[in-house]
């Protein structure tokens, strides 16, 4: 029975108890507590000599005569995917304010949304990989609905259907990778998928790979899919935007990444310069388009759409470097992100409104909440000394440079400079750093900073366990952005 | 196994018993009816795992097929006989009102049996491995359901629902009848064997009158299992019709009519000049029935009429499945997909039931805030709409997971993409009944929801076996055909 069981049942169970009747709050904190707790632990054991690979490994059969097996393991990437999950349910709890219409329904749908994240990081095979993603649309549908603002009926609908949407055709994508392998070796185990495609057993069948691609890139938002994210994002309860953004949202790239790059290296490349229009497309116009917004929680809906970009860069470039620095901006910008919504939702809290024309001064009244902020921005920009900066510079690197010339050679200045089409993205990527300094750094400006409006002289400082929760994300960025080699070795340990 | 006569001597003979205490004993409570016919067919259920009828019996002449898929459904058709009569009973204080009678109960005790012929009827009808005995089993079934869909005299809906049913049954009967005289002409056979032992020899001249008689009958079929463009009898017929009763049609009555419709195109199948005809057309079917089921769903604000699209709706993911025919998993994952509609459907009945009962109707605003008057009923619901629209974990979802799968092993691209758009529109309208419960603030004055113990335990039931299966299909995959 591998240890990761534990970890998807831990807020099950937690879930099942709040609604017994258990303290919902109390019981959602310790549940996800406990989870982070056994994730470090995971962790400290993962022996990650010898390539690391998967480890925790358990499997258990359940359609035999399909290959379809619920089998559960963890490499250095899943570790991390699995920590950022952790990290970000615990202080998702820890900011949520308790509603006062059905509280218990509120702490239950999140700690789902947690289970659903957990099993799909944990799982092997893919068919349990994509199952456990669906187990949170519900949740995110009932908490938008329920507990939302703004025009949140339809932020609801639209991005649970297009999330639908989105899953059913990455489970077609799914089936065609299943359906070409040879027959009688059909399995939905990524290992022995990998295997086969190792082996040259299986066709090179790129129509499963944009199969692959739309489908998990709807659920990332990838440029044109990406209207659901920033509505679905403003209008959901902070620690719901949180989990969504920070954590589910990796589920499309992380999947790209675990089975793309494996088995589909050649589709990869031949449909490169597709993906990278649509990249460049997530960067400047979403990027222009988050520069233009007027509100703060659509602003950060949009620079999460963003910010996806990059990774997506990191991907479609294909070598070592630029897959290593995709993963760690995973993480990172899952952080970022869940510290900047859970301080976009306290401002909500505190003052009712988001629109920037109406705020102003708050460095005044809340000076710590300006100096949390600050930083939580600045690791969204990613700023050296955060873990972003590293991811970035990694991707950065790994796509302008290419795999070719960075193995072994330090290559000549003039080889390096062909302008090929990745190396423009990059340029475009590179200005979306720029684009992304501004919108922040305007909105820092818009919201701490000019006069403050009387209505808001009364302002309470942040505090209690919100402050807990979010100076503790920051650190995590701050502590990996000084020592990325952490997460590296293990990343670099995983089998991709 | 034992080898014994067929079961639906016993249900049939449970039926007359039944029918007998009824007319002699007056006095006796009809609900005592009920619960002995559930006792029974639930002990002719168990039964069926230990008694096996023999192949030799009644006749060896491919009049009677006892395959393990005639195994199979006759277990459906039992399991889905005994949810009928659980909804009937708590349904049954609106039938009274509805009915005239002088003494409390009256016509009530029929309520509770005719379903039991009907379920013979379908257990024949799975297991009919020629023409003649397809009709008499189809017969016996739609006849038996004229009965019920009308039988609340004093309410007009249902007398519509009917005349509307017994006028299309009747049609369809026609062209059953009628394509089956064409069959015969070319082949000289009534039995589904014979036929496929004599096709080989068919001359090419008379392929096209073959085929004419086929297409007659698959005609007839499309309005038992509800395939566009034979469907605009059901929605109004599951809105009018009693809320068991339309339970019982939109599962029995579709399940039992997909066995007959494969039994009845494999022989023709096993010739390829046959086959580049009929599969193209059940693709063609499958299609439309999937697109004009899920579209038309949409707008409905009636929980039964969305309910009666939606059986639409499946039964083009169904047809998908039939068309894939060519595949070694699709007829398991027909099979399969029958098991879960049964399951879900009938718990979204089983919920309907009470609830319409306490709120006065069945619309979906009849649901607002039942999250809040009973939490546990909304739950089974919930996942009863999740598993329909094919959520993960919900036996809803593998269901369409084993047809998309064989689909596209049989590389039906287009088939397969528009079932992925009709899968998006059906969160929506499924999702409709989810946020009514759940984001819909209760109705100030609505009455608390009251549920009879049993009926309790089979939504509890259902809901569980749902999720069960959702998650551990091999359990009950071995079952399976």
């Amino acid at each position: 029975m591998s240890p990761l069981l534990f970890l998807i049942l831990v807020p099950l169970a937690a879930a099942a108890f709040v609604m017994a009747g258990a303290n919902a709050r109390l019981t959602a904190l310790a549940g996800s507590a406990l989870n982070l707790i056994f994730v470090l632990i995971l962790l400290a054991f993962y022996r990650t000599g010898n390539g690391g690979g998967y480890q925790y490994v358990s499997s258990f059969p359940v359609v035999p005569d399909m290959g379809i097996s619920f089998t559960l393991g963890a490499d250095g990437l899943s570790l991390v995917m699995l920590l950022l999950c952790a990290l970000v349910t615990l202080a998702a709890v820890a900011v949520a304010r308790t509603p006062e219409k059905n509280p218990r329904w509120f702490y239950a749908c999140l700690l789902f949304i947690s289970a659903g994240g957990i099993g799909a990081f944990a799982s092997i095979d893919l068919f349990f990989f994509y199952m456990f993603h669906e187990l949170a649309l519900i949740p995110t549908f009932l908490l938008i609905g329920i507990w939302g603002s703004g025009d949140r009926q339809a932020a609801a609908w639209k991005a649970t259907i297009y999330l639908a949407l989105g899953s059913f055709v990455l489970l077609l994508g799914l089936i065609g990778l299943y359906l070409i392998q040879p027959d009688g070796m059909r399995t939905f185990d990524l290992r022995e998928i990998i295997g086969l495609a190792d082996a040259g057993l299986l066709p090179e069948a790129s129509w499963v790979y944009l199969l692959l691609l739309v489908g998990f890139g709807i659920l990332v938002s990838l440029f044109p899919f990406h209207t659901w994210a920033p509505q679905a994002y403003a209008s959901a309860p902070a620690p719901a935007a949180m989990l969504h953004a920070g954590v589910l949202k990796k589920f499309g790239l992380y999947g790209l990444i675990r089975i793309a790059v494996p088995v589909f290296p050649n589709a990869v490349l031949e449909f490169s310069n597709l993906l990278l229009v649509l990249l460049v497309g997530n960067i400047l116009y979403v990027g222009y388009v988050t520069i233009s917004q007027r509100k703060l929680d659509w602003m950060l809906g949009y620079s999460s759409v963003m910010h996806m970009g990059y990774i997506f860069l990191g991907f479609a470039a294909l070598n070592t470097l630029s897959l290593t620095g995709a993963s760690l901006m995973l993480f990172a910008h899952g952080l970022s992100i869940a510290a900047l919504f859970a301080l976009c939702g306290e401002i909500r809290e505190r003052t009712g409104t988001l629109d920037f024309a109406e705020l102003g001064g708050f460095a005044k009244p809340m000076p710590a909440f300006g100096l949390i902020f600050g930083f939580a921005a600045f690791a969204a920009i990613g700023l050296p000394g955060f873990v972003g900066f590293a991811g970035e510079l990694l991707v950065f690197f790994g796509a302008f440079v290419g795999g070719d010339l960075l193995m072994g050679v330090s290559p000549e200045g003039k080889e390096i400079f062909q302008l090929n089409s990745y190396q423009v993205a990059t340029i475009c990527a590179v200005w979306g750093v720029v684009i992304s300094a501004v919108y922040m750094l305007r909105a820092y400006r818009r919201i701490f900073f000019g006069p403050l409006n009387d209505r808001w002289a009364g302002l309470k400082e942040i505090s209690g366990s919100a402050r807990v929760a979010i100076v503790a994300l920051i650190v995590v960025m701050l502590v990996t952005g000084f020592l990325p080699g952490l997460l590296i070795k293990l990343i670099e340990s995983a089998s991709i | 196994m034992t080898p014994s006569f067929p079961p639906e001597f016993c249900v049939l003979f449970l039926g007359i018993i039944l029918l007998l205490a009824d007319s002699f004993f007056p006095k006796l409570e009809k609900r005592t009816l009920a619960y002995s016919a559930i006792g029974w067919l639930a002990v002719f259920f168990a039964a069926t795992f230990f008694f096996h009828p023999s192949p030799l019996w009644p006749a060896p002449n491919g009049f009677y097929e006892t395959d393990s898929l005639a195994l199979f459904f006759k277990r459906f058709a039992l399991a889905a006989t005994i949810f009928t009569l659980i909804a009937a009973v708590e349904y049954a204080p609106v039938v009274e009102r509805a009915i005239p009678g002088s003494v409390p109960g009256a016509g009530l005790g029929e309520f509770y049996i005719l379903p039991i012929f009907t379920c013979a009827g379908l257990m024949w009808m799975v297991s009919a491995a020629d023409f003649v005995m397809i009709f008499c089993a189809l017969e016996l079934v739609t006849i038996s359901f004229y009965i019920q869909v009308a039988y609340m005299r004093r309410s007009m809906p249902s007398l519509e629902a009917g005349t509307k049913y017994l006028i299309l049954g009747a049609l369809s009967t026609g062209f059953l009848v009628y394509g089956v005289a064409w069959i015969f002409g070319v082949t000289g056979q009534t039995s589904l064997p014979g036929i496929s032992l004599v096709l080989g020899m068919v001359p090419l001249a008379s392929h096209t009158a073959l085929l004419f008689g086929l297409g007659l009958v698959l005609v007839a079929l499309g309005f038992k299992v509800a395939a566009v463009p034979f469907q605009f009898w059901v929605p109004d017929v599951y809105q009018g019709a009693p809320t068991p009763v339309a339970a019982f049609l939109s599962v029995g009555s579709k399940a039992a009519g997909f066995v007959v419709l494969m039994r009845v195109i494999e022989p023709f199948l096993s010739l390829p000049v046959l086959e580049a005809k009929i599969v193209p057309a059940l693709v063609f079917l499958a299609g439309l029935t999937l697109l004009y089921g899920n579209l038309a769903a949409m707008p409905q604000t009636n929980l039964k009429r969305l309910l009666g699209y939606s059986s639409i709706a499946h039964a083009g993911y169904l047809l998908v499945g039939v068309a894939s025919v060519g595949d070694p998993g699709a007829g398991r994952a027909v099979v399969f997909y029958l098991l879960g509609y049964l399951l879900m459907t009938f718990l979204a009945f089983l919920v309907l039931v009470p609830v319409a009962k306490a709120a006065g109707g069945d619309d979906i605003s009849h649901f607002n805030g039942l999250a809040r008057r009973a939490p546990g009923l909304a739950f089974s619901m919930l996942v009863a709409m999740l598993s329909l629209a094919g959520l993960p974990f919900t036996v809803g979802f593998l269901g369409k997971f084993f047809i998309f799968v064989a689909a596209m092993h049989q590389q039906m691209y287009a088939l397969v993409a528009i079932g992925v758009v009709t899968v998006a529109c059906g969160f929506y309208y499924y999702l409709k009944v989810v946020r009514a419960m759940y984001w819909q603030p209760s109705p100030d004055d609505a009455p608390p929801v009251e549920v009879s113990p049993l009926a309790r335990f089979a939504i509890a039931f259902l809901t569980a076996l749902i999720l069960i299966l959702g998650v551990y299909p091999g359990s009950v995959l071995k079952f399976l055909p």
